[in-house]
Parts: C-alpha cells; structure tokens; sequence
C-alpha cells in the first residue's frame, strides 16, 4: 500500500514536457562540480524508486526570526487563507521551530516539515490508503480517497499534519485542498516533476541562507548525498528507525 | 410477555428520538460548516465525539460478556439473559460507530472506507472487525430464537466470544500502535481495554437489565444479580491493575516522566479526571459499593456502582485520548521548544455544544435499538425470578 499509482493527468505532462531538463552534476574543472538543482524526468515515464528525493538542513545557517520557508510555502501551496479557523487550526505544511537546550542552554532555529520517511508512520495507518508514498519517497495524501479520520495526525511523530477545518476557495491547482481533508508538506512534488527545487528550498538559498539544499539522496554525485556522506546529520526522533527523507546538520 | 406499548414506552422512544434529531443536527451543523466550529484542532484531533464513540464501542463488546459465560462457559444460570446480552452489544457498537462517522472530515465517504483497504492499518482491520462483530452476534441471537438453527448455538456463540476478544484487541491497539506519541505506544493497551471492555459493558447490562424488569414489573430474583455484581467487581479490580501496571512501567523509565508527571501530577483538567473521575468515582467508590455488607446486597447501591463505573470510564477514555494528545511530542528532548504551530506546549480542548450532542446521540441511538429491538424480538424473559433463574438457589 505504500507506492501508489500517480494520476496521469494531461496539465501535469504539459508542464512536465516543457520543464524536462535533466542536469546531472557536471565536473567544469578538478574538484569543481556544478550540480544540477534536481533531474526532472519526462512526464510520462512513472516515477522511481532509483531516486530518493531529500533536504538537508543545516541549522547553523539557519536564523532565528527568518521565515522565508515558511512564507514562501505558505505563498505556493496558497496557505493561510482559512477565514474562519482558530489559530491551532489552520494549516501548516513548514514551521520555524525554536530550540533552548534546558541544561547547556544551546540555542537552534530550524524548519520542521513532513519528514518524508522510507517508512511513514502516517501511511502505516491511514484505513484506506489516502495516505501513500510515491517511488521516489515523497510521501501525499491521496484527496480524492482521504476521509478525514485523522488517524495519520495521530501517528506523525513530526506533527507534520493539518485538518482542513472549513470549506477552501481559490485553491492552487496543484494543491488541491479541500474541507474535511488532512494535508501536509508535498516536497512541492509539482515542482520537483518539473525539474525544480521546492519553495522553501528556493526561498533559503535567495534570502542567502542556503540553509536546506535539496536532491536525490540515492544519486551518490549530487550535492546532498555528498554533503550528508561528507558530515555528521541527523533525523528528528531517529530512534524510530523511520528513515527520514529530511535530515539535519547541527542539532 | 411483551414489553411495551405503553405511554412509559412510547414516552421513553419519543425522548430518545429527539436525542437523535438533534445529533443529527450536530452533525450537520459540523458538517456543514466545517471543524472549525469544533473544540478540535490540528493538536486535539480526536475529541469528545471519539471519546463517546470509543467508550462504546468497547463497552459493546464487554456487553456479551453474560452471553459469553451463559454459552461458552456453560452457565445455564445466564443463558435466559444472552439474547439480550447480545442485542445490547449489537445496539453499543451501532451507537458507537455512528459516531465516528459522522465525526469524520468526510462522512460521505463512507463508502471508500469499506473499498479501500490498507491491511497495515489497524483501523482498516477495525472496520472488518467491527462488521464481523454485528454480523456474528446477529447470527448469534438468530440461533437462540429460531429452533431450527439451534445446532449452530454453540458454535456461534464460541464464535463471537473469540471475535469480541480480537475486536478489542483491535480497539486496544488503535493507541497501543500508535508509536510517535508519549501516552501512546504501549502494548498493554490491548489487554487493558479488554478487561475495560468487561467492566463498562457489564455495568451497562446490568442497569439496562434492572430497569427493564423494574419498569415492565417483571420478578428479578437476587441470585443472578449477586453473581453479576461480584463478577463487576473483579473486572473494576483488574482495570485497575492494568491501570497501575501502565503507570509503574512508565514512570520507571526516565523518558517518559515527562507525560506521566502531566496526566498524574500537573495536568490540571486531567490529573482530576484521572484521580477523582477514574480512580476514586469511578473504580474504588464503585468496589467499596459492590463488596461492603452493607450496600453489596443492594439492588439500588449495585445500580449506582454500576453508573459510577460507567461515569469512570468516560473520564479513563477522557485522560487517555484527550489528555494523550494535550501533552506535546517530544520531537527534541532535553529542549524547551517554541513554535508557531504549537510545538512543545501543553494543548488545551473545550468540546464544543456540537460534539457533547453528537456523543450523547451515540448513546440514544443505542438505547432505541435497545428499546425497539426488545419489544420486537420479545428477548427477554419473563421472570427472573430466583427460582427461575437458579433452580438450585437456597
């Protein structure tokens, strides 16, 4: 129940084709790599287990009082516009989290979204298979069967998910987000299918941050497997052994 | 004998069937607009609605226990009461489900919910469960009724007692599965809310039996209800064990201090659910009730007992859902944490007029099934008399 069938929707390979350029890394001279930001793949092949998307965060570039991960996810997915819903209840798919160590009294900011596991809790126990995760480890909510138990909220170590509290318009089209449905961090797979990186990733590296990098963690040439090859990261709650697709260094 | 039709008949359907009307109401109301309008929130996701719907469906498959003993054990003593034993798990788990679904984000989609399954999921096993657990006890009720099937009694009745254990064991693991939470993540939830189960749905059999042969005048006899509440006592008793055995094992390991010390010592709102509802109102009043000479032969004292564990279970399934999901995850220990989206804080719940209406409409939609599917099925007998009900009796 865990891979899922990707609806083959026609927008999907309109846009897919035109933004289809693969970038592998690129040696311009010894020990000077260009990496491509991600390999989109053409729009109607499936997508595969070969490749294991994932982000590093590398919480000393992060600061405290940033947000514009957050902000531009919000922009993206067109988050924020619940009219009616509580501040507990409205949808989050990034957070900055603050931290203050209680005994060493060490600071760090972070960014703390749906952590992409290899094994999902959220998918283990969603009844009707709503919740999946794709070959290429993105792990979504499939709106079209999600019948809003709220089961997966539950199970998320992350609290990584939202409920959609009230009737939604002007929805983005690739967030299709509707009332009575749970939702979380897509990796913005719309734009990964495209070849490009996800706001929030995008929006780091222009505030000059480049505190999240973006990649495929089973290409051993890109940036990301290299840097997490290279040093110490870590997953939040790794003692779950859930193998998170979302990693950190510094923490 | 057949109950009913009189004005306390037609009187008592009437009130049950505005508790539903206006369930129903919730429902649409909730449904219509939205969660928002709920206490719940992207913390508190299960809320009072689960917590109705939870204890009941627990409770009904504690209600099979007198059914259970009278076939399987062989205690002819209970067998006159299986039928309605078996009604009244039937009319629990109905009146439990029906608010869980009517609490999902989409209750439209029943429907994918009984087409789409995730075998990995407890709660799509669940589901298979609890249709398994209505379907074989209504098969078991037509083997106590119709004599041409009489063959099959034992076998159905073996057959729901076996299922009725996994049932729970699947309502049990719902939380005991569940391994990103503190309160969570325990196996023992299974076994204890099989021996919750035995406990709830007994004191709800026995008060649904004490009234129905209080208001339609029938002879009750002491012999059966004697045996009934001491066998209560031993289910409160072992709640408490597992209760106990809970906390001890967590508050020896270091990491989860942190949640006990919130559901036992600060947690406001749920330390007193938890020590005043569940322990004192609801698990050692009701033993002291049921055991002391004085009150222990009582059929009035056994009554309040049996409501007082009832009112215990509510809050037990009060501290375990909701207060489970007040305390934060511990996503960093040894952090103080601080986010937008309520990291590391204690969440608070109010539930909403909507929820309280839509749990109390499970327990009428419950109790009409009780009371129509007992005038119909003419389930119980006549007398209950001592002689009648224990030929061996004094």
């Amino acid at each position: 129940m865990s891979e899922h069938k990707q609806p083959d929707l026609a927008r999907r390979e309109l846009l897919g084709r035109g933004a289809a350029i693969a970038a592998a890394g690129v040696t311009l001279a010894p020990g000077v790599m260009l990496y491509g930001v991600a390999q989109a793949k053409p729009a109607d092949e499936p997508v595969s287990s070969k490749v294991r998307w994932g982000m590093l965060v590398d919480t000393t570039k992060c600061s405290s009082g940033c947000n514009a991960c957050v902000e531009a996810c919000d922009k993206e997915h067109g988050l924020g516009n619940e009219q009616h819903s509580r501040d507990g209840q409205r949808t989050q798919y990034i957070r900055k989290v603050e931290l203050r160590h209680k005994f060493t009294g060490a600071t760090h900011s972070l960014p703390v979204m749906c952590q992409h596991c290899e094994t999902p809790p959220c998918v283990d126990v969603c009844p009707t298979g709503a919740s999946f995760k794709r070959a290429d480890g993105i792990v979504l909510v499939d709106r079209h069967i999600c019948i809003g138990c709220r089961y997966c909220m539950m199970a998320c170590p992350y609290k990584a998910r939202s409920f959609v509290h009230e009737a939604l318009t002007d929805q983005r089209p690739h967030t299709p987000r509707g009332k009575g449905c749970v939702e979380s961090c897509t990796l913005c797979v719309h734009r990964v299918d495209e070849g490009r990186e996800p706001a929030c990733v995008e929006a780091c590296a222009a505030d000059g941050s480049r505190a999240i990098i973006f990649g495929d963690l089973n290409d051993p040439n890109s940036e990301i497997a290299q840097r997490v090859k290279t040093y110490a990261s870590s997953e939040i709650r790794a003692d779950l052994g859930l193998n998170t697709g979302v990693r950190y260094q510094g923490i | 004998m057949e109950i009913g039709g009189g004005k306390g008949f037609y009187g008592l359907l009437a009130l049950l069937g505005a508790v539903i009307v206006a369930g129903l109401g919730a429902f649409f109301y909730m449904e219509h607009t939205g969660h928002w309008v709920t206490g719940m929130d992207n913390q508190i996701v299960w809320g009072a609605p689960h917590v109705f719907a939870i204890f009941l469906i627990v409770a009904a498959s504690g209600a099979l226990n007198v059914a259970s003993i009278g076939t399987v054990f062989g205690k002819k003593m209970y067998q006159p009461l299986a039928r309605m034993s078996a009604l009244l798990a039937i009319a629990l788990l109905i009146g439990g489900l029906t608010v869980l679904v009517l609490d999902l984000g989409r209750p439209d989609r029943l429907i994918v919910a009984m087409t789409h399954y995730n075998f990995k999921s407890i709660f799509a096993w669940n589901i298979i469960l609890y249709n398994g657990f209505l379907a074989l006890v209504a098969v078991y009720i037509w083997t106590m009724l119709d004599p041409t099937v009489k063959k099959f009694y034992k076998m159905a009745g073996f057959a729901a007692f076996v299922w009725r254990l996994i049932l729970t064991t699947g309502t049990g693991s719902i939380f005991g599965w569940l391994v990103a939470r503190q309160a969570y993540d325990a196996a023992i939830f299974a076994p204890m809310f099989i021996v919750m189960s035995f406990s709830f749905g007994l004191a709800i059999f026995l008060l649904v039996t004490m009234a129905t042969y209080n208001w339609t005048n029938r002879p009750l006899g002491d012999a059966v209800i004697r045996r009934l509440k001491n066998l209560l006592g031993v289910f409160v008793a072992g709640v408490l064990f597992f209760v106990a055995v809970y906390h001890l094992s967590n508050l020896y390991a270091t990491e989860h201090h942190g949640v006990q010390a919130f559901i036992l010592r600060d947690g406001g709102v749920f330390t007193q659910a938890f020590w005043f509802g569940q322990i004192l109102l609801g698990s050692l009043l009701p033993l002291a009730l049921l055991y002391h000479p004085a009150t222990g032969g009582s059929r009035f004292w056994i009554g309040i007992a049996s409501a007082l564990i009832i009112v215990g279970g509510f809050a037990q399934l009060f501290v375990i859902l909701i207060g489970g999901q007040a305390y934060p995850l511990v996503m960093f220990p040894g952090y103080e944490v601080a986010s937008s989206f309520h990291d590391g804080v204690i969440n608070s719940y109010s539930p909403s007029l909507p929820e309280l209406v839509l749990g109390f409409s499970g327990i009428g939609v419950a109790m009409a099934m009780m009371v129509v599917g007992m005038k119909v099925l003419r389930l119980a007998p006549a007398s209950l008399a001592d002689e009648v009900a224990d030929p061996h009796h004094k």
